[in-house]
This record gives structure tokens, sequence and C-alpha cells, in this order.
């Protein structure tokens, strides 16, 4: 086992960004401490595929109660690797959204717009050998939030894996490209590097698009990669 | 390096359908949830709790904590068939909107000692709204003080701060409980590692 190289803090926005109120009261004061990381750090919770049902990875049919979801199908597809370009293979990624009309089925969601009794909107899928995942859902809708005057969401999808270790951790978003709520959003803009924020928009791909069915989107993610010398033990 | 990484962001308020659905009652499966540990996997069954709070000193009812450890003796279990047959997961996940205290709650095992010169501890990660980035931390066992005091990484934390990381053994009618909270901010701000 090999241990991970040092988080980018570079790639990261800080745990305090004023735009996004919420961070205020809540991220921690102080800079976190480093450690060396041991296996503590290096192992990580693995899954098998029988963790992941037949539906978990398609939205459009996972909650359906009596008939079909309503809103744009997209089917997204990603390839998770390392800063060095190695792809990671059997990673499970978990994923959840709002809807087409931008709400959550979430029981505190209060936004007035329409929950669609044929779309739960959460689900799971796992890279394959090389790394490559994909799921199918609808576009999820813009959604208000309490953040500032007029303040909406960008449309998004969470996703959240563990990659091969427990200090691989990532929860992000995937945003879609040439939305202009981007640039209005304190969440995408937290990140302050241009050039990383990028790296959360997906793009749109017509070679990924189903013909008659479903609009295609790549959104690739880039977990730590690992040092080269194996840890002491 | 080839490639930049990927940035984290928040898991916002509305993460219990996706990520905890068993815990908070929606129809859907868990990858994980507060029992790390079954009821057959080998070790002193604890349970651990607390609380998260922001810098007002107000209780988080949205935020998710995550526990990864070692099985009592000592070994990280990352093989799914030896979890089946252990009873031991290593993986704990809890979101903190379901206790009537909001608290964070895991039946699991007290973790044996990983390595020589370590103390037994649990790894955390928290997540919530107003996070951009999760924050890994550490629990450690107050009835451990002689390997509390020769473990490295603890005895690296300034020894004012030390006390954040360390869970208080209560014996409850229940079984033995282990509880601490989680500070966001403030004069007992818990302290996070850069991992």
């Amino acid at each position: 086992m090999s241990t991970f190289k040092p988080r980018d803090w570079g790639s990261h926005a800080p745990f305090i960004a004023p735009g996004y109120k919420s961070t205020i009261l809540r991220g921690p004061t102080q800079a976190p401490l480093a450690i060396k990381s041991g296996l503590s750090e290096g192992t990580g919770p693995r899954f098998a595929p029988a963790s992941v049902r037949k539906l978990d990875f398609d939205l459009t049919k996972n909650g359906i109660t009596n008939g079909e979801p309503l809103g744009e199908r997209i089917v997204v597809h990603g390839k998770v690797m390392d800063t060095d370009g190695r792809p990671q293979p059997d990673i499970l990624v978990e994923v959840w959204q709002a809807n087409a009309a931008g709400r959550y089925v979430h029981k505190l969601d209060q936004h007035d717009a329409p929950l669609d009794p044929n779309f739960r909107g959460s689900g799971r899928c796992m890279t394959d050998a090389n790394g490559n995942y994909v799921f199918y859902t609808i576009k999820p809708g813009a959604y208000p939030w309490g953040n500032h005057f007029n303040a909406w969401r960008p449309n998004h999808i969470h996703l959240s894996l563990f990659g091969p270790g427990f200090a691989t951790r990532l929860v992000t978003q995937m945003y879609f490209p040439g939305d202009p709520l981007l640039e209005l959003d304190p969440i995408f803009l937290g990140t302050e590097d241009a050039a990383a924020r990028e790296r959360l928009i997906s793009k749109f791909s017509i070679e990924k698009t189903e013909e008659g069915f479903a609009l295609g989107y790549q959104f690739d993610i880039v977990l730590r990669g690992r040092n080269a010398t194996p840890m002491e033990n | 390096m080839a490639y930049g990484e990927t940035p984290s962001q928040t898991v916002g308020p509305y993460f219990a359908y996706g990520l905890t659905a068993g815990q908070y009652a929606y129809d859907f499966t868990d990858i994980a949830d507060t029992t790390i540990a079954g009821p057959d996997a080998d070790g002193e069954h604890i349970r651990i709790t607390g609380r998260v709070l922001d810098g007002n000193g107000d209780v988080v009812n949205d935020a998710m904590i995550e526990i990864w450890q070692a099985d009592a003796n000592g070994a990280y279990t990352e093989n799914p068939v030896d979890v089946a047959s252990s009873g031991f997961r290593g993986l704990g996940r809890c979101g903190t909107g379901t206790d009537a205290q909001n608290r964070f709650y895991f039946d699991t095992v007290k973790p044996g000692v990983v390595a020589d010169g370590t103390a037994p501890f649990v790894n955390v990660i928290v997540f919530m709204r107003g996070m951009l980035v999760h924050a890994f931390t550490r629990f450690y066992f107050d009835d451990e003080a002689a390997l509390n005091a020769k473990d490295d990484i603890l005895q690296s934390v300034p020894a004012d701060r030390r006390d954040t990381l360390i869970a208080k053994r209560v014996e409850t009618r229940t079984g033995v409980e282990y509880r601490i909270d989680i500070h966001m901010q403030g004069d007992a701000e818990t302290v996070f590692f850069d991992v």
C-alpha cells in the first residue's frame, strides 16, 4: 500500500467563503493540522458490485410509481482517475439531485415546485475496469435558496465517492455547460481558482448522446494520486 | 501532476434520500449506516455519540458524519467478503437529523491498536451544508490514557486542544457509550487534520 499525495488545497474552496453565508459559522477557523498519513488514511471501504442493484444507475426508472418522470433525459458518462491520470476501477459513485422542476424529494425542501411521483433523484453506480462510470437521469432544474436576494442554484447533480482510500474521499457537484447562474453562485465560486472551477462543469457530448433518447454529458473526476514510495509499516 | 483535483463541493441540506436513505426512511438502500459492527463482530460493543455545534454553539441538525475504523484486532477490513463474514463493516455514516437531540450515533466495537506506539481511535469525516470541503478528525478514548500519551499524532496536537479529540466513556443502562461533541468553531474548536 502506498500513501496519497497531500490534498492540493489550491483546487478546493477555503473552509470559510463568506459569499456562501452558511460557511461563516460552520467552517473551522483554525488551519487543519497536517499529519503523516498511514494505514488509517490509505485504507478505505471497498464495495462489491452487488452493492449496486440493477436499476440504481438509472434514475429515470428507479423512482417510477405510475409512469415516466418528466423532464429532459440525459446520460452522464465519466472517468474516475487520479492526478497522475491513472484510471480508478471499482469505485462506487453515489448521486442525488433535484427533479426537472428544481424540487428535491427531501422532506425539508419547501421550494414551491412540484414533486414528480416518478422521480426520486438518487442512485449509484460503479466504475468499470477502466475507471468509467455511467448513469441515466433527468436534467435537474434550478431552484431558489436563501443565501441572498434572488439567489438561485445552477442546475447540478451531487456526486459522492470514496475512491481508493479514506483520504481520497470526495463529495462534489457536477454542473452543466453554459449555465448563466454559475457566475452568480457562491457555492460554485467558493472554489477560488478559475481553472479548478472549470473541472466542475460537465461537457456536452454528441458522441455520448443516444439517438432519439437522451443527451450525453461527460464528467471526469480526478482524485488525489499516490506517492511513489510505499509507506513504512 | 498531469491532472488537477476535482474540487470538493458541499453535501448541501438534502443529502438524506441519497446517502442516508434508510436512517431517514426514504425508499432507497444504503451502502453504510449507523451500524459499523453488527452483533456478531468480535470486541467490546460500544456506541459512539455526540453533537455537532456551529460557531454560535447551536446544534447542527443537517450534518453527516462518517467513521472509518479498525476492528477489535486493529485491522482495517476493506474486502466486502470479509465484512459479510465477520459482521464488522468498518464504515459508518449518520446524519444528525433523526435523533431527538440531533446527535450522531454509531453502534460499533472499540477498535484495537493499528500499529505499535499508537492509541486506538476512529477516523471521522464531517460534512454539512456550509462546508465546501469536508473536514477530517479523529476520536480517541478517554480510558486509554497510557496509549494516548504515546500516540504521535495525538501528541502532535497542542496540549490545550487535545481534549477536543477524546471521547468520554459513560456506562449507561443499555451499554457503554463514548460521548464527544464536534465544535466547528469557538474556544473548544475541534482539531481537524489535513490527511
